[in-house]
């Protein structure tokens, strides 16, 4: 038997931990590709990172954009599967049309976007013929950010969506109908016994959205490179700018310290806050 | 229901899937537009022309790029199967200690973004002479923590698993190898099927990772080549990358659509793809 799990612990322990031990090595350290040096810094890479006028912004922007992500992707799963949770016809048509920018591939999804939002693209061509100007998308200031969230909220939403409603069909009937007799309306009903009892997959829907949300490197690399200014530069992209554009390995394996220690602090979190609100049968 | 609410709830969800649906019409569409027609609204192109398509193929080693994540995306899906059935039924089925410590691990492969580990992966493959080559492509995702969460995936398969069909192939005197092989495997058929699905897309998406390790163009994998149509002023062939960017998406959508219905309850079931 210990056959079978020997290549998935070599894996584990080659793949998955060895690396998070050398990211917090490397931050001491500063390594020059060209000349092949490795030197010991000590600390010097965390009191960068602490006098880099650029941090602030950048962790302001990664907030503001898995905030507004989160916030987002959950409200519009959750009503595109109340929705979809409805007696209708045809609701396995819309399912299936809702899921299929999940299975678009995403650098497909994201140039199809960049190419709707330039300037003159179909967005603005769109907007024009009601008689509304509007604005270059990716290259103004805090709407840039919102264009990238949007795109990155179609894309994915539909996974939600299908858990959400997973979800609510486990929902029994028989609550709905006894709160109905008793005079609940449609929002009193859902407020308070759909919430409730789907609040376990909330928690685990955050808990994925947010940490995926951290992984935009792509949308950010292709929709606006971090522009305009440093309004999308998030932190993986700092990350890799450090990194691999400027060649500051030391300083892009500090950054991805921080940025280890910000997925483990939300999720401990998130954790620990479930007790104020996801609901458990007994 | 009454018909008014119908009318309503079919009106929204129509308006709803525009920007899921059109995103995709648009970018089919517009591939088929000569460049001088590229930002005109219309919603089919006044002529179909077959250039932008062509062009794709001469403006770089397409097929080449094509056949590097094709092949990529599939090691990577077999190997991680292979990987992670094995495991997720070892650890379904002995007792060890540190099951706790185990979920840990798991919720670290899951949630750390693969970023966290670039820096030192890049050093490691730049040591080992793996640079500009499809290695660190194909062997991080296959053992490191997608393979971790496929392995927890089928962890949660077999425990579901009666364990009687195993015990009265064992008085037949089957051996473990060959109980996991011709009773638990053959039952694990959904199981692997959305583990194979997500470990396909995750491979097919992956986009950090080509455009730090590669640097020859007939190396590229798709995502990393799809950036790359612009013209000698840097300015973007959008008409040519739509065609591209087409070619990427339609198979895996026509895949899709045959099997939704795996897809997405799949999906939906293992519920673990950021």
């Amino acid at each position: 038997m210990y056959v079978f799990v020997t290549p998935a612990l070599l894996g584990a322990l080659a793949f998955v931990f060895l690396p998070l031990v050398l990211v917090v090595w490397y931050s001491l350290h500063e390594w020059n590709v060209l000349a092949d040096t490795f030197t010991f810094v000590g600390a010097d890479n965390y009191r960068r990172l602490a006098e880099d006028p650029d941090v602030p912004a950048v962790l302001g922007a990664t907030a503001l954009f898995s905030l507004g992500l989160m916030v987002l992707n959950l409200a519009l799963a959750l009503l595109l599967a109340v929705l979809l949770n409805q007696k209708l016809r045809g609701t396995t048509v819309f399912r299936v049309l809702f899921f299929s920018p999940v299975v678009v591939s995403l650098l497909a999804w994201t140039i199809v976007w960049g190419f709707l939002l330039q300037d003159n693209g179909g967005i603005n061509g769109l907007l024009g013929a009601i008689g509304v100007d509007g604005p270059n998308w990716l290259r103004s200031g805090g709407i840039a950010m919102a264009a990238v969230v949007v795109v990155q909220v179609f894309k994915n939403v539909g996974l939600n969506m299908v858990l959400f409603l997973a979800a609510l069909q486990g929902v029994p009937q028989e609550l709905a109908e006894a709160a109905r007799t008793d005079g609940a309306g449609l929002w009193t009903i859902f407020r308070r016994i759909t919430l409730p009892l789907i609040s376990p997959t909330i928690l685990l829907t955050s808990i994925i959205t947010v940490a995926g949300s951290l992984q935009v490197f792509a949308r950010i690399s292709v929709l606006t490179q971090g522009g305009p200014g440093t309004s999308t530069t998030v932190l993986v992209y700092y990350l890799y700018q450090q990194a691999f554009q400027f060649h500051s390995f030391g300083y892009g394996a500090t950054l991805s310290v921080l940025l280890f220690v910000i997925v483990l602090a939300l999720t401990v979190l998130q954790w620990q806050m479930r007790r104020r609100w996801v609901f458990h049968e007994h | 229901m009454s018909t008014r609410t119908k009318v309503f709830l079919y009106g929204i969800l129509l308006l709803l899937c525009v920007p899921f649906v059109f995103p995709t019409w648009w970018m089919i569409t517009s591939s088929f537009k000569p460049n001088a027609e590229i930002f005109s609204s219309s919603l089919v192109p006044s002529s179909w022309s077959l250039e932008p398509w062509r062009q794709v193929f001469t403006m770089q080693p397409f097929a080449q790029q094509y056949w590097n994540s094709a092949y990529i995306a599939v090691v990577v899906t077999l190997g991680t199967l292979v990987v992670a059935a094995m495991a997720g039924y070892a650890f379904a089925r002995i007792r060890f200690r540190g099951q706790n410590v185990l979920f840990l691990v798991v919720l670290t492969g899951l949630l750390i973004p693969s970023e966290v580990t670039i820096v030192p992966f890049f050093r490691i493959f730049n040591r080992l002479g793996l640079v500009d080559t499809h290695w660190p492509l194909i062997l991080v995702p296959m053992l490191g923590p997608p393979s971790v969460l496929a392995t927890f995936i089928m962890r949660q398969f077999f425990l579901t698993l009666p364990g009687e069909l195993e015990e009265a192939a064992r008085v037949d005197g089957l051996g473990r190898p060959a109980i996991f092989r011709r009773i638990a495997l053959p039952l694990a058929r959904p199981a692997l099927g959305a583990v194979a699905i997500f470990t396909f897309l995750h491979s097919w998406n992956l986009y950090l990772e080509p455009v730090v390790y590669l640097s020859t163009r007939s190396k590229y994998t798709l995502p990393q080549a799809l950036t790359q149509f612009t013209d000698a002023y840097q300015g973007q062939l959008w008409n040519v990358q739509l065609s591209a960017a087409s070619m990427t998406a339609i198979p895996v959508l026509i895949v899709f659509v045959i099997a939704q219905r795996q897809f997405i309850e799949g999906l939906a079931h293992t519920g673990l793809k950021g």
